[in-house]
């Protein structure tokens, strides 16, 4: 049986929102580790994020639902830990997206480079972990505007 | 994989697994009643942290049992005595300080023997460490400096700490005792014999609690009977009821 190339499977996957930030796609946050045919099983290899990201679920699901929809059916998610998730994998794209969405995107530094609404680059930690695993919380200094953070891992 | 018997690999499995599953659920106690709302975001990502690592390490020990157990099965439906968590993480929250003095104590021991755990020769206890222990460093920089926040802040919440870190430490000794278990996954290369992490772990602890200017306690005993399945404290089974109430009380639910 004929089979869509792996170049279309991905290009599918890039449309796939992520369920808690949905201005990133799947392919954004560099989840998806790789996608290849076995035989005619479309094999989708996605890692975890976060160990105990509950988010987990719904992007598998939400990778089978897309792919069933372009009409695979035969499809198998592999989930895969080593080498573990880092936000080095997330595609520039991506981070200009976070940055207009109002997160400020992850750096080597440890912190925000800038208020993701005024650019000024004084802010301050608030708390090491903010509304999911993947972000704390940050507050500008000039604008006084509190904002998410990405935390770089 | 290494070349290990099963069984004591399913033990240790199940006692990296028990950790996490019940430290887990005791700081997702603490959920909707911290101090302040960014304590409490922090305390139930913590939780969450430990909880997906527990179904790492419990889906891992299930396969290695062979039995066909799932991370579920084994987190839910074992009773007290098949628990191999060490007693420090089963004690009761107490106060805040309480709660953050546990975690600093268990965060410094976790994120040195994930350490060592990055060089196992089990791929998958490799893989499980690689993922953890991003999550503990990040744990132990926030619980370390915590402790130091409050150890050296007020002298209420300095006299809270200490009294913390007296109820604690006699269960810090626990974390380093080292079995037949131990010594079989050393001599496989899986992990580490506990009782040489002690050196950095007092390294690491000292140093933290000398700036938090708080003193640890003198005397030698160790609470212990955790790990090995002797004996746990009354605290456990409270805490199971509770945690497994649903699986008990109806067989099998899914949703």
């Amino acid at each position: 049986m004929a089979h869509p190339s792996t170049e279309q499977v991905w290009e599918w996957l890039e449309a796939v929102p992520d369920p808690e930030i949905p201005v990133l796609t799947l392919t954004d946050l560099g989840i998806i580790r790789n996608v290849d045919w076995e035989g005619d099983t479309c094999v989708v290899t996605v890692t975890p994020t976060y160990s105990g990201c509950p988010a987990t679920s719904i992007i598998n699901l939400d990778i089978e639902t897309a792919l069933r929809d372009k009409g695979l059916t035969d499809i198998e998610l592999r989930n895969q830990l080593d080498p573990a998730w880092t936000t080095d994998w997330m595609s520039e794209k991506g981070r200009e997206k976070l940055e207009e969405y109002g997160i400020a995107p992850p750096q080597p530094a440890g912190g925000p480079e800038r208020c993701p609404h005024c650019g000024s680059p004084n802010v301050e930690k608030l708390s090491q972990f903010g509304s999911t695993p993947c972000k704390a919380q940050w507050r500008c200094t000039d604008c006084l505007e509190p904002f998410e953070y990405f935390k770089c891992i | 994989m290494a070349d290990v018997d099963n069984k004591a690999l399913f033990e240790f499995l199940v006692r990296m697994g028990d950790n996490t599953l019940i430290l887990g659920h005791r700081v997702s106690e603490w959920c909707g009643h911290s101090p302040i709302l960014e304590e409490d975001i922090a305390l139930a990502n913590t939780a969450l942290d430990l909880l997906g690592q527990t179904k790492m390490w419990l889906d891992y020990a299930g396969k290695v049992q062979g039995e066909g157990k799932s991370a579920d099965d084994l987190a839910f439906l074992r009773d007290g005595w098949d628990l191999r968590n060490v007693l420090l993480v089963e004690l009761p929250n107490g106060d805040f300080g309480q709660t953050l003095m546990r975690q600093f104590l268990f965060d410094a021991y976790h994120s040195i023997i994930l350490g060592h755990l990055l060089k196992s020769s089990d791929d998958d206890v490799r893989a499980i460490a690689q993922k953890a222990s991003k999550e503990v460093t990040y744990h132990l920089e926030r619980s370390a400096d915590t402790v130091v926040g409050l150890g050296d802040g007020t002298p209420e919440s300095h006299k809270r700490m200490q009294a913390a870190l007296d109820y604690l430490w006699p269960y810090v000794g626990e974390m380093f005792e080292t079995d037949d278990i131990d010594r079989a996954m050393a001599a496989a290369g899986v992990a580490p014999e506990p009782s040489g992490l002690k050196a950095d772990y007092d390294a690491l602890v000292g140093r933290v609690l000398a700036d938090a200017t708080l003193t640890i306690p003198g005397g030698n005993y160790v609470h212990k009977g955790g790990r090995n399945g002797y004996m746990h404290t009354e605290h456990l089974g409270h805490l199971l009821c509770e945690m497994q109430w649903l699986q008990r009380a109806y067989p099998g639910c899914e949703w």
